[in-house]
């Protein structure tokens, strides 16, 4: 049965036009500039007079704190939620929020939810699907959430909560041990519950040392901490394509770090090449960006492909080589559903003499232990110094010691974990196997994966036009008609247009032939030209 | 002869990673360590070291403990768990609502009823920490300035300016007003930043103010709001201290103010609140912004994503806040204890002839040492607060690393240990003041 998630995105948002700081840049005046302006190229005289037309309007408009006028988008499409580019921008400033202005990085961020990502994420918000109570609503399949083995976990909480918060002999177990300031970056108890649970789960052959965990409030600021740690304002990483839209805002937003694509092809089912990383880095180069990492995630998302053992060894050789950091975000390592193995980063350093410090590794509770809300990240670290800094870092993102109490005891009980992990494999694979037959029925060919709580599928057929626009209209058409949220490729920056990611973990079997015979509906109006 | 072999190049961290803004250097830190290495443990280790420095609530735990005994089924999900499933997939950054009710009620509750707070205005963070430096990057860009009123809390060097690159200029304040903050100094501040070419986004004051210990006064802050509104820039009130003022009449919110105003000009205020201090939960990471300007409500909305409160821990919080029997209570014996421990320290002190700023808030009293200095400097301060952590065995906080403009100023924290053991300190202190006057006796001849 499908749930309705809640995930961190936006209320309904105007798209806000582009280049709010090269207008900082050029007319540097306080009441113009808060996010509404335009992009004014051109001289000073149009800027003064257009400061001064604001200055008037805004002497004679009272501040107006109101919430943001409704959406313009019509009930039929999102196409118009969808960012307009600078040259259609926007002078007039609408809704004003009152005089006083934000800082441009909180534009940037505003900037980054306009991804259909975000957009379709929201939609569902709004109408979402239930098998009884609301059978026409939109069914979700664009968060990456797995709610098939909750049932597990609810049966470990009701019968094993009470001794491990409350602890009637007093003592540590009280609140006032978990109550008091702990170190920002875990618990003790905690770094070791967690290192043997990746041990057990991700590393299998090799094992996680506590000393090099940092713990925080998700993955989401474990992977900002770390970008803050390895890169200035203004440098990049490479990120091999397609990739988690969440990037964009999670790792740009705060830091400034530019996210370089390295465009990836289902010829190769999208793994990427050590050529193609090599030419991206170059380029970077010309263009006098520093190249400060290359992110990679392992499983992948969106694709659900497992890097093969000697991707990893020729990602580390490439980054000794050019003295660049490697995050390798392995969220998905316990979500293995196929018959292929999964090597963990920390496998390969483990055969391996020195020069480790330039790897890192991103971990989390919120897609192997289905629990995003508690907010349990990792950053794995072989380099002190990271560690020493993300450590004080950690004051901003901190799990809390109530969570902590709990997972430790969690993650502790290895019989239920086991349990866990081999019921969950099951019933994952038995929901993958049947959706991609279902779309196959279709003619919908899925990408081969063996990870992740998503399938990777090639709907380009169904398209329009063999573009990234063709490619939206097929998504605003699945999301307003077919009432399905997807992920269409252009939103993970793939190169290749009509790929969408769906994600089946919140699925149960029943909820299947609804989706198929949702998409078949659509499907059917694709083939025929209007 | 010399064999020179090329060390290959190690990988490079970013600024922010090798920056000393952390601050973990100062003295306000070593003092910590100190603490950690010898710890006084009332039967294990008598002559450790008593820590004077971490402003921690701890007279109140009692209460705590007795709502977790009574009410189990808020830490738990009830019998088979139902509603866990729904908790543990929630991670939505409007957080739970009855959570933010019971926080907005709460923070009523605390002023009294003199104000009103909406729900839809809460932001959840994890800890102020986080609500502090999210506020900033929204308020702020790199390079711009905060204007901060001396002496202020050690941690501002690092949660403000660290990530965010922004300054803090100081708003100087001294005792010859008990450290008010006028008019005149927040225009010099301002004067300084423009000097210095920065642009001014904020004055962020703490009331109760910490290190002082004490509330500021209503005339006070209708002065700041002028300001703020003259210069159309923005108000942040660091209120975490607000249930720990010791009667609730003497804490006036900025909430008050602007209420009084009919919200006129109010979308450059904003609150920030946590459970840290008036709660003691610390560990829980509870904090929150409360703004009255809707664009910062949804820009911290989103920003919040890097700092969510753990559900499970809304979920519980949500139940204790909104048990109005457990809360009224809760408030009112709180603020009796800590003005018990207030009065407590202050006639052990005036024992030991050491005078104080007259308090009325906080977890802290600020106690002047200026007589005890060899000279009236930083340094010399410095080496007494050496002295009294390595000879008295005290570590409490020297006012130079609160940025304060007259040297001997410390600020001493009461509420992180037991009477007995605050007994204790005050004995010390009074050993180490008689000390000091049989020194200074010259040796009579007889």
């Amino acid at each position: 049965m499908t749930q309705t998630q809640t995930r961190p995105t936006t209320e309904p948002e105007r798209p806000k036009p582009t280049a709010a700081t090269a207008m900082r840049l050029i007319v540097p005046l306080q009441g113009v500039v808060q996010g509404r302006g335009g992009l004014i190229l051109g001289s000073l005289i149009p800027c003064a007079l257009f400061y001064f037309l604001q200055f008037y309007l805004k002497r004679h408009r009272s501040p107006n704190p109101s919430s943001d006028p409704p959406s313009p988008s019509t009930p039929s499409s999102n196409l118009a939620d969808l960012p307009r580019t600078s040259s259609r921008s926007n002078l007039s400033s609408r809704g004003s929020f009152g005089p006083v202005r934000v800082s441009s990085r909180a534009g940037s961020l505003a900037k980054a939810d306009d991804s259909t990502y975000y957009i379709g994420l929201n939609k569902v918000k709004e109408d979402p699907y239930h098998r009884t109570n609301n059978p026409n609503g939109i069914i979700q399949l664009g968060l990456s959430e797995n709610t098939l083995c909750l049932d597990l976990i609810e049966k470990w909480v009701s019968e094993n909560l009470t001794d491990s918060i409350m602890g009637s002999d007093g003592g540590d177990l009280s609140i006032s041990g978990i109550a008091a300031y702990k170190p920002f970056d875990g618990m003790t108890e905690m770094k070791v519950a967690m290192a043997s649970f990746m041990s057990r789960v991700i590393g299998k052959a090799v094992s996680f040392d506590p000393s090099q965990i940092v713990l925080t409030a998700g993955a989401t600021p474990a992977i900002e901490i770390l970008s803050f740690c390895l890169a200035d304002h203004g440098n990049a990483f490479l990120v091999p394509t397609p990739y988690y839209p969440g990037f964009d805002r999670d790792i740009r937003s705060r830091t400034g770090v530019e996210l370089i694509p390295v465009h990836c092809r289902s010829t190769d089912n999208f793994v990427f090449s050590i050529t193609a990383l090599d030419q991206a880095f170059n380029q970077a180069r010309k263009r006098g960006v520093k190249v400060r990492a290359i992110l990679i995630c392992n499983p992948a998302n969106p694709v659900g492909n497992i890097l093969p053992r000697e991707t990893l060894y020729d990602v580390l050789d490439f980054a000794r080589e050019k003295n660049i950091h490697i995050i390798c975000d392995e969220i998905y390592g316990g979500s293995i559903f196929g018959s292929e193995e999964f090597v963990s980063m920390a496998e390969i350093l483990d055969s391996e003499e020195g020069d480790k410090d330039r790897v890192h590794i991103i971990y989390g509770l919120s897609k192997d232990l289905s629990l995003p809300g508690f907010r349990a990240g990792v950053i794995y670290s072989y380099n002190d110094s990271v560690l020493a800094a993300a450590k004080k870092l950690t004051r901003f993102s901190s799990m809390s010691t109530l969570t902590q109490r709990l997972l430790i005891s969690m993650l502790s009980d290895t019989r239920f974990t086991q349990e866990y992990f081999e019921t969950n494999k099951r019933r994952v694979k038995e929901i993958y196997d049947s959706f991609v037959a279902g779309l196959k029925q279709l003619g919908i060919r899925c990408s081969e994966s063996n990870a992740g709580l998503y399938c990777w599928a090639d709907m380009s057929a169904l398209i329009p036009t063999y573009s990234e626009k063709g490619e939206l209209e097929l998504w605003d058409k699945l999301l307003n008609i077919a009432k399905i949220n997807v992920t269409p490729g252009s939103a993970c920056h793939c190169i290749e247009p009509g790929w969408f990611r769906c994600c089946f973990a919140t699925l149960s079997q029943e909820d299947i032939p609804v989706v198929i015979e949702r998409i078949q509906k659509v499907a059917e109006t694709c083939k025929f030209p209007s | 002869m010399a064999i020179e072999i090329e060390q290959p190049s190690s990988v490079e961290l970013s600024k922010v990673a090798v920056s000393e803004t952390h601050g973990e250097d100062s003295p306000y830190f070593a003092g910590w360590k100190a603490y950690d290495e010898d710890p006084y443990q009332e039967s294990n280790n008598p002559s450790g070291v008593i820590q004077m420095g971490l402003a921690e609530n701890q007279v109140s735990f009692d209460l705590l403990e007795e709502y977790s005994e009574q009410h189990s089924e808020a830490f738990t999900w009830g019998k088979g768990a139902p509603g866990f499933r729904e908790n543990a997939l929630f991670q939505d950054y409007h957080g739970l609502q009855s959570f933010r009710e019971a926080m907005a009620s709460f923070m009523e509750q605390i002023r009294g009823g003199r104000a009103k707070f909406d729900s839809d205005r809460v932001v959840l963070t994890a800890g102020a920490t986080a609500a502090n430096e999210l506020l900033t990057f929204i308020l702020a860009d790199p390079g711009d300035a905060l204007l901060v009123p001396t002496p202020y809390y050690p941690g501002f060097d690092r949660d403000l300016r660290w990530r965010t690159g922004v300054k803090i200029v100081p708003i100087h304040c001294d005792s010859s007003n008990n450290f008010q903050i006028t008019p005149q100094a927040l225009e010099a501040a301002y004067k300084e930043a423009e000097a210095m070419n920065k642009k001014v986004r904020a004055v962020l004051i703490t009331n109760p103010s910490n290190p002082l210990g004490a509330t500021i006064q209503r005339s006070v802050l209708e002065e700041i709001l002028d300001f703020v509104t003259h210069k159309n820039i923005h108000l942040v009130s660091d209120e975490i201290y607000s249930g720990s003022a010791f009667s609730s009449s003497e804490f006036i919110s900025i909430a008050e103010i602007l209420e009084s105003r009919k919200y006129k000009n109010s979308e450059r205020v904003h609150i920030v609140y946590s459970l840290s201090k008036d709660l003691g939960l610390p560990g829980f990471r509870v904090g929150t912004i409360y703004s009255y300007n809707d664009k910062v409500v949804t820009t911290a909305r989103r920003m919040s994503s890097f700092t969510l409160i753990s559900s499970q821990t809304q979920h519980l919080l949500a139940s204790m806040l909104s048990n109005k029997k457990f809360t009224e209570n809760y408030i009112k014996t709180n603020r009796e204890r800590l003005r018990k421990r207030y009065e407590m320290i202050i006639q052990g002190l005036k024992n030991a002839g050491i005078e104080c700023l007259k308090g009325n808030a906080g977890l802290f009293c600020w106690m002047n040492l200026s007589p005890l200095l060899e000279e009236q400097t930083r340094e010399g301060e410095l080496a007494l607060w050496d002295s009294m952590l390595h000879e008295v065995k005290l570590n409490i906080s020297p006012g130079s690393s609160c940025h304060c403009s007259e040297p001997g100023w410390f600020r001493v924290c009461f509420a992180n240990m037991s009477e007995q053991t605050l007994e204790i300190a005050l004995k010390r202190i009074h050993d180490f003041m008689q000390q000091r006057e049989r020194q200074r006796k010259p040796i009579s001849s007889q």
